[in-house]
């Protein structure tokens, strides 16, 4: 196989650059102590105190997390039942609208997404009384309804990369669908259930146009807090909180990627 | 429709399993849908909700076709649909142009390399989509990081204004969305067998031949897959343009934001977003034939 060129390896070190550069001045950025954001005024961890002190932010991130833990469990739960449905079922009727259902909600600008829902709950609490208040609730159930989308697709691609005989061959033995289904299906795709369950939390975490629109007064959620302080600018306390979540979440996603590739080699010895 | 007999017999858990995710979508994604056009067809009122019943109280049907004649005929409209999907169409091929060699370049790559590479790409990606933005917005400034380092270097003597310009959507559109354009392009790549490129440059293909003969077409699945990742979202974008577009780039997410939110105009947000879906219900449905291509491939 012929080495990368210079032309290749020039783009792939400019595209680096440019995906992590502006992180990077993030982190550097935090530890500055000077007010203003874009003067360096020595280094310091003062903002990241701060940051504990300040109650709204914690108040919005146990709001976030609260929310996040409820729509993975939700969407793994429900988007493992569609991707079986999609990989393993056959045809069946309104099969069609279900895949469009299932495909959609993962490229709908998220402005259409967040009217519409808001607009399902104001009517539904015209006629029911239900929601009464806008929050937790609708948050999480708009948010269930694209991350599933997601989970069904990773769990109906890894069911479809793995062929059916084990399945079979159960079902020959004389095994019933149903358990072959808990027994065989389902401790082979909790890889994918798991990876599901991780992109739906972190989705559901990072969301903030939907969320905007389908909350309700003090129903603020972490991304929706920030929004509300970025929009006057940088500020030196949110480089300190986005410095923060960004190493929780390098360190998430190597040690998922660590026991991923962990698992992958003994799979294949 | 045609119905094809099923050859496995349907027991009712298999019933419950589709029937459960099925019902979640129908009432919580597409219902909304008929909600957004029935409202998109009513008129503003002074009321709790601000828009009118579709029928009269003495049940007659009452709706208008006032908030699409306005949205066709006021040019402010016409022009914002037009800015925001030239926006998204330049950005999308500003990420095929950056995102093709960088996928490329991985594929090539040693296993090793290449799995490090493709972490690499993945982790911006869970990080924070508003705090990514946000990091532009450091660097930008006429105070920011770019500026200082330019007047520092001596290249520039006076700091250049990219904050609040289309160059920072251009930034912030290409920076959120190149993963989503890296990683179908790479799975495609990644089962392209290379050995035809090097078989068709030993025969004396030039690269660039080499390149356009085989290369481009064998990628074409995932360069659809990834355009159309990176075009239908940045469509409707809105937390790009607020925080680093300038208050006379007006993009369309935005204007149905504020014609919801400030405005308190609900049929006329409504209609601004039937509109919106109308130009992206095309690339959706492409982007799902694709798919579902790609998942019987897969079987």
């Amino acid at each position: 196989m012929k080495r990368n060129s210079r032309f290749i390896i020039s783009t792939l070190a400019f595209g680096y650059a440019f995906l992590y550069i502006p992180l990077l001045s993030v982190v550097v950025y935090s530890f500055n102590d000077s007010r203003l954001a874009t003067v360096w005024g020595g280094f310091s961890t003062r903002w990241y105190g701060e940051l504990l002190k300040n109650e709204q932010i914690v108040n919005s991130l146990m709001l976030s997390l609260k929310i996040a833990i409820t729509v993975a469990t939700l969407s793994t739960l429900f988007g493992t039942m569609a991707g079986m449905a999609l990989a393993r079922f056959g045809r069946f009727r309104g099969r069609n609208l279900f895949v469009a259902m299932v495909m959609s909600p993962m490229v709908m600008p998220e402005v259409i997404t967040g009217l519409s829902l808001l607009l399902l709950f104001v009517s539904l609490q015209q006629l029911t009384g239900w929601p009464s208040h806008r929050g937790f609730s609708t948050i999480t159930i708009a948010h269930t309804t694209f991350a599933l989308a997601y989970v069904a697709v990773i769990v109906q691609s890894r069911l479809s990369a793995m062929n059916e005989s084990l399945e079979e061959a159960a079902m020959d033995l004389g095994g019933h669908p149903f358990r072959v289904m808990i027994d065989i299906t389902l401790p082979l795709i909790v890889p994918a259930m798991v990876a599901g369950w991780l992109l739906a939390f972190t989705l559901s975490l990072d969301d903030l146009v939907i969320a905007s629109f389908v909350s309700g007064p003090g129903g603020s959620t972490l991304p929706m807090f920030i929004f509300s302080k970025v929009k006057l600018g940088v500020t030196p306390d949110i480089n300190a909180l986005a410095t923060l979540i960004m190493l929780f979440v390098t360190v998430g996603v190597l040690i998922a990627w660590t026991i991923g590739r962990r698992m992958q080699k003994t799979a294949s010895q | 429709m045609t119905e094809q007999t099923d050859i496995r017999p349907r027991q009712s858990w298999q019933r419950v399993t589709v029937a459960v995710p099925y019902l979640w979508l129908f009432i919580f994604f597409l219902a909304p849908f008929a909600i957004i056009l029935k409202i998109s067809v009513a008129d503003p009122v002074l009321a709790q909700p601000p828009f009118t019943p579709s029928f009269g109280e003495s049940g007659d049907l009452q709706i208008t076709a006032d908030n699409f004649a306005f949205l066709l005929t006021d040019k402010l409209y016409a022009i914002t649909y037009l800015r925001s999907v030239v926006m998204a169409f330049m950005a999308t091929v500003l990420c095929l142009a950056l995102g093709f060699p960088i996928a490329y370049g991985i594929t090539r790559a040693s296993a090793t390399t290449r799995n490090v590479l493709l972490l690499l790409v993945v982790l911006p990606f869970w990080i924070s989509f508003l705090l990514r933005v946000y990091a532009w917005m450091g660097l930008l400034n006429t105070h920011g990081v770019i500026n200082n380092f330019l007047l520092w270097l001596g290249v520039i003597d006076q700091p250049i204004s990219m904050m609040y310009t289309d160059f920072a959507i251009y930034v912030g559109l290409v920076y959120s969305y190149l993963p989503f354009m890296i990683l179908p392009l790479y799975a495609t790549l990644e089962r392209m067998d290379l050995d035809l490129v090097d078989a068709a440059q030993d025969l004396g293909a030039t690269s660039t031949k080499a390149f356009w003969d085989i290369t481009w077409p064998l990628a074409r699945p995932g360069v659809i897959a990834g355009c159309l990742l990176v075009f239908i979202p940045a469509t409707g974008e809105y937390v790009i343009p607020y925080l680093l577009g300038g208050p006379e780039s007006l993009l369309i997410g935005r204007v149905l934001f504020d014609e919801f939110f400030v405005n308190r105009d609900w049929p006329l947000a409504s209609a601004v977003a039937v509109v919106l879906l109308f130009l992206v219900v095309v690339p959706i449905v492409l982007l799902q034939r694709n798919l579902a291509r790609d998942a019987e491939q897969a079987t």
